[in-house]
């Protein structure tokens, strides 16, 4: 009898963790459907169709600005490639920014740095996660922004560059604490091998540690890759917030996520706005989603090789 | 403590009774908190809630019914008084309650003595982009402007630009404290905001046009109308005001609320409307 209360409450708790682990895939799901739902409309309904149907978002438009984000306007303008590339060109700034950073820290962490460095370093580097990214954003805002523009002589205050490498202070924590963790996972016996044979701790650190810990590696760069596209708080701030259609980083950007963020609280609701605002959030979730899923399925191959051929 | 509970429960059953809640234009929210306050203090027993998030939120919170007044720095749209009607099946009521003027702002090194509303919509519409060409030693204009959720964005486009589209590197900010920051660090910049006090720029003089006196944004410009881009601010209601809304509408249209007005940076109305 007592057994058997203990055994059923056992089957509680299994089932009440069981539920905890399956509402993150039912919560994905819900997300997906609602935002989904809402930017539906940008296909199906003929209004929104009219004003803002995929050629006008996608395709360049007549006129003198053939790609124009003005939603608010007579003739509203919802052209998203200047916002696509807005995002692209300060992710790229983070990420060369941080990568490097992040994985030279790792290396130095995992393999060169004695103990009590270590013990020292890792911990500030994580914590540099924890900074709010309004923080990181007003920083970037009121004292970074000016000293970029002095270091690089750009004549916009706010810019992708400065915005990029605010974005970069978020990212390197990710890549680094994954990175520092790859490295470290490899195994001690690696590392005897390469000295045993000669090796010096940088031959053995480049090319048996470093490529034995790939697969985590890119996957941390994919993940630091989702991060920096989907960050808005930093770029809303830092960025100066204007659609340019243009390559060139010394310009201010627009991001998809920024817009999102500044626009959707005054939106009509149920306006075409309204929906192509919920459009982008869709295109970003399913573009974060794709790409997590597919550092999954690349890490996993690699390591199947790796491990395959040693 | 038997009186403490009753005076609780009479200032419970009170603030019930007689809640008013507003709601809108960010431009506003300091000057509807002050009415607030003040109204309260000499109306013990009403409490009037506000809150800001833009001129739209206000208005979507007018048309669901989730607010009793809708600040709003812009006049609504006909859409939105269609959308109030619907759902609240009342007529919206307008009252100008405020006046207001944008300035347009220049870094405090920058010697222009004078802009028209010509020459600022050229330079918003991106086709003045060098300072040379308005006389000035300095090299690209950096224009700085409010986001499009902003009613000061939405005013400026229709009283500047003509409703014509702002260029594409015209950079949006936050609010109109955020621009006078931006402005303040960068000497090449020019932005629009509500008339305001900031360290660091200096706001132009407006003229209509090139024969037409520069004018400052001051209370006296503003107020008699001489000051090219100055706006009325509004309250607006489903259906005629009515109990303590219209009490308190009342009591900002006249002397005291207008006072408040001129305190907080803003204009009283040239007279007083009665809703």
């Amino acid at each position: 009898m007592r057994t058997g209360g203990i055994l059923s409450a056992e089957k509680a708790v299994e089932a009440l963790i069981r539920l905890s682990a399956f509402s993150a895939i039912l919560g994905l799901f819900l997300i997906f459907v609602f935002i989904g739902k809402e930017a539906l409309p940008v296909l199906t309904s003929p209004e929104a169709r009219k004003e803002a149907g995929l050629s006008k978002l996608f395709l360049p438009q007549e006129g003198p600005r053939p790609y124009s984000w003005q939603p608010v306007s007579e003739i509203p303008k919802y052209s998203i490639l200047p916002l696509f590339m807005g995002t692209l060109k300060v992710t790229l700034v983070a990420i060369l920014f941080a990568i490097p950073l992040a994985l030279g820290a790792a290396l130095f962490t995992s393999e060169f740095a004695p103990d009590w460095t270590k013990e020292l370093l890792k911990p500030i580097i994580e914590l540099l996660a924890g900074i709010p990214s309004v923080v990181l954003g007003f920083f970037a805002l009121m004292v970074m922004a000016s000293c970029v523009q002095d270091a690089f002589g750009i004549i916009y205050r706010l810019n992708a560059v400065n915005a990029g490498i605010a974005l970069g202070l978020a990212v390197i924590p990710i890549v680094y604490t994954m990175a520092d963790d790859a490295l470290t996972a490899v195994p001690k016996s690696y590392r005897e091998a390469s000295i045993a044979m000669g090796a010096s701790a940088w031959q053995t650190a480049s090319k048996v540690v470093f490529p034995a810990a790939l697969p985590g590696i890119l996957a941390a760069c994919v993940l630091g890759f989702g991060r920096a596209i989907g960050e808005t708080m930093i770029v809303l701030m830092a960025s100066g917030n204007a659609p340019v259609m243009t390559w060139a980083l010394q310009k201010p950007v627009r991001s998809l996520s920024a817009t999102v963020a500044a626009e959707l609280g005054e939106v009509v609701v149920g306006s075409p706005h309204y929906h192509v605002l919920f459009l982008i959030g869709t295109l970003l979730f399913v573009f974060t989603f794709a790409l997590n899923l597919f550092a999954h399925w690349f890490v996993r191959r690699l390591q199947r090789k790796i491990l395959g051929a040693a | 403590m038997k009186t403490l509970a009753l005076i609780l429960a009479a200032s419970l059953a009170s603030a019930a009774g007689k809640t008013v809640t507003i709601k809108g234009s960010d431009t506003m929210v300091i000057l509807g908190q002050r009415w607030a306050e003040d109204y309260m203090k000499s109306h013990p027993g009403t409490v009037i809630q506000v809150t800001g998030g833009g001129s739209g939120t206000g208005i979507a919170a007018l048309i669901n019914g989730s607010t009793d007044i809708a600040e709003a720095s812009r006049p609504m749209k006909a859409e939105e008084k269609a959308s109030v009607k619907r759902k609240q099946g009342k007529d919206v009521s307008e009252i100008p309650v405020a006046q207001d003027g944008v300035a347009l702002y220049v870094h405090k090194a920058n010697p222009l003595k004078k802009i028209t509303l010509a020459q600022a919509k050229r330079i918003y519409a991106g086709e003045l982009t060098q300072w040379s060409e308005l006389g000035i030693k300095l090299s690209q204009i950096i224009v700085y402007g409010r986001e499009n959720n902003s009613g000061t964005y939405a005013y400026f486009k229709e009283h500047v630009l003509g409703n014509q589209d702002f260029a594409p590197e015209v950079l949006s900010l936050p609010g109109t404290a955020a621009v006078i920051n931006a402005i303040s660090k960068d000497k090449n910049a020019i932005g629009y905001g509500g008339i305001a006090y900031g360290k660091g720029i200096r706001a132009v003089p407006v003229g209509n046009d090139e024969k037409s006196p520069a004018l400052e944004p001051t209370m006296k410009n503003v107020l008699d109308g001489s000051y090219p881009i100055s706006r009325a601010l509004y309250f607006y209601t489903a259906g005629k005001p009515e109990g303590e809304m219209k009490r308190f509408i009342d009591w900002v249209l006249g002397p005291e609320g207008q006072r408040i007005c001129g305190q907080v940076g803003y204009y009283p109305l040239k007279k007083p409307s009665k809703p």
